[in-house]
């Protein structure tokens, strides 16, 4: 499998070199779900539904963010593709192994070739760091001087040569993350999978252990797999996401068009923090569905792309004489590209929002209507 | 104490240490794959055999709730299979040993337990299979815990020790009954309780010290 990844960076790299040929070929597929379905049959033997209908695909060399709450089959689905445990329905390929059919013996050979990280690191307490990178080279079988050489390797990708001989009781979350990371890349996997590899660590730490995966991803070409229930996660490192709801794929794409242009209601609850849509405290509070008499509208506008600089609001005033009060507003960047939101109160008035949104549209924003709120709760946060 | 009391004393300690490291081994020996098998055969586990895991579990519970002195008897024809004779110091290793090892194996057993299921996991996910899980993460892990088991199980076998006097196998506690229970010498069985505090505190003191040694869970300064 690592071999196809190295060939496929090949192809890209010749149509690079060569002006004209402008359509890439398309990316090579490494990891398939076809229709895979997950049943648990509990103690009193009633079925319980974990994944259903789960299509998927992950391209050679790219990063997959899988998010969703708990329970919502992350966690069966990430296991899936290393046969840590196995489908009731539907086939799931990794490279050219077809891991649903696989037996125990057979699948531990692909295993080898897929590294895994975890949420509580999963480290031996009784080895030390170099010990605890080596188990996978033991598993496989290395020589220990093999074995040796490349611990020394993996020490120094993951910046860890002071803690060699330390044991994992001495370490912090961090360093502790990083020799899993080790660990998992020791035995030169094609194919990385996180199990909430970051949910354990304050958010300083997971922002390096997400630059590392970043980084393996990039130099390595290794593709990652990851499950976690924070956008942030998915935002930092992810290529595409899938969003999973009980047990339902039911929004993927790419982490741009799923950030701007969320579709599912799961994925605008899940986002709601993450991107600047939520509310500021005080507003939120005192939001209603329903029109309020002499009340404001609250209008959420994304901006995309080229359009993230625009002086929209300005425009909005000249053109339609709709002057929107600025209520929570950010831009920001997301997968390299420019995206802002911005919350506005728009005026009491004949179908002031009507107007709003249809000058939008025609600028090729996307807009929502939050609710209403009480005029005099956007006059003291104005006069604040 | 005249120097015939002290060299039956010295005597008695030397049986009694004796029967006891012979028994502990051994059980050890049993036990400790007799443990790993019944913590690994359970239902959903490594070498899941829910059958043979319930049918070893009511051997040893049945081994494990006879007195111990009803078993140095009932296993007297066992014995003598094994040891040629049912009477004196090697003889009575034989039922030592199997009270020791059941109670070993589910010493063994707790400690296997005790370590996390992620670490398996991360294991099977490193392409290990069922042997290499045994020998590299569960009996690494639960070291600490099955020397600490340990340490329990021969204190216990110094208690049991005392009462293979009934077979002839001597040792401190068959002179402390007879010399200073029967024939009331005061003297003999406060030294025989002595010796006994003595040894049990010395193989507490080892057994919790080589533990701590191994035991890395913990951070230390």
């Amino acid at each position: 499998m690592r071999v196809q990844v190295q060939r496929v960076r090949c192809v890209s790299s010749v149509h690079h070199d060569s002006p004209g040929d402008a359509v890439p070929p398309p990316p090579e597929v490494l990891i398939r779900f076809e229709q895979v379905a997950k049943t648990y049959v509990t103690r009193d033997g009633v079925d319980v539904s974990a994944l259903s209908g789960i299509d998927l695909s992950v391209a050679a060399g790219s990063v997959l963010g899988v998010i969703g709450r708990s329970g919502a089959g992350k966690s069966s689905l990430i296991r899936l593709i290393n046969g840590l445990e196995r489908p009731s329905a539907g086939t799931i390929k990794v490279g050219d192994a077809e891991v649903s059919s696989l037996d125990e013996r057979a699948l531990r050979h692909v295993r080898r070739r897929i590294g895994m990280i975890f949420q509580h690191f999963n480290l031996l307490s009784s080895r030390t760091v170099s010990g605890n990178i080596a188990l996978p080279l033991e598993i496989e079988g290395r020589g220990r001087a093999a074995s040796r050489a490349r611990v020394g390797e993996l020490l120094a990708l993951t910046g860890l040569e002071d803690q060699r001989d330390r044991y994992p009781a001495e370490l912090s979350g961090g360093q502790k993350q990083r020799v899993g990371i080790a660990r998992a890349l020791a035995t030169g996997p094609s194919v990385l999978l996180s199990d909430e590899a970051t949910s354990a660590l304050d958010p300083e730490t997971t922002r390096s252990i997400l630059a590392l995966l970043r980084r393996i991803n990039r130099e390595l070409g290794l593709t990652i797999v990851l499950i976690t229930h924070e956008m942030s996660v998915i935002r930092a490192v992810a290529d595409r996401v899938a969003v999973l709801e009980a047990g339902r794929i039911v929004e993927q794409g790419d982490v741009f068009e799923v950030f701007t242009r969320p579709q599912a209601e799961i994925t605008r609850t899940l986002l709601a923090g993450e991107m600047g849509l939520a509310l500021p405290a005080g507003l939120r509070a005192e939001i209603d569905t329903q029109p309020i008499p002499g009340g404001t509208a609250v209008l959420r506008i994304a901006f995309r792309g080229a359009h993230a600089s625009d002086p929209i609001i300005a425009r909005l005033a000249r053109e339609t004489g709709i002057e929107a009060n600025i209520l929570s507003g950010t831009v920001d960047e997301i997968a390299g590209q420019p995206f802002g939101s911005l919350t506005v109160g728009l005026p009491a008035g004949p179908d002031v929002v009507g107007r709003a949104r249809a000058f939008l549209d025609a600028h090729g924003l996307v807009s929502d209507l939050l609710g209403y709120l009480p005029a005099r709760s956007v006059e003291a946060r104005r006069v604040a | 104490m005249s120097p015939e009391m002290i060299r039956l004393l010295l005597q008695a300690t030397g049986d009694t240490l004796a029967m006891v490291a012979v028994a502990a081994c051994l059980g050890t020996l049993f036990g400790l794959p007799l443990g790993i098998f019944l913590a690994t055969s359970r239902r959903g586990e490594l070498l899941a055999a829910p059958w043979l895991n319930g049918i070893l579990g009511l051997v040893v519970n049945a081994t494990r709730s006879t007195p111990f002195i009803i078993l140095v008897v009932a296993i007297i024809p066992f014995t003598r299979l094994i040891a040629g004779t049912s009477i004196g110091l090697w003889a009575a290793t034989v039922p030592l040993t199997v009270a020791a090892t059941p109670f070993i194996a589910r010493l063994v057993e707790a400690a296997i337990r005790e370590v996390d299921s992620g670490l398996v996991e991360a294991a099977r996910a490193f392409g290990a299979g069922p042997l290499t899980i045994i020998r590299k993460v569960l009996i690494p892990e639960a070291l600490p815990g099955i020397l600490l088991g340990l340490t329990l199980a021969v204190v216990s076998l110094l208690g049991y020790s005392a009462m293979v006097g009934a077979v002839g196998g001597g040792g401190l506690g068959d002179l402390g009954i007879r010399y200073g229970y029967q024939r009331f010498r005061p003297e003999m069985m406060l030294a025989v309780v002595v010796v006994l505090i003595v040894l049990v505190q010395a193989v507490q003191t080892i057994g919790e010290r080589f533990a701590a040694r191994l035991n890395r869970r913990v951070r230390r300064a």
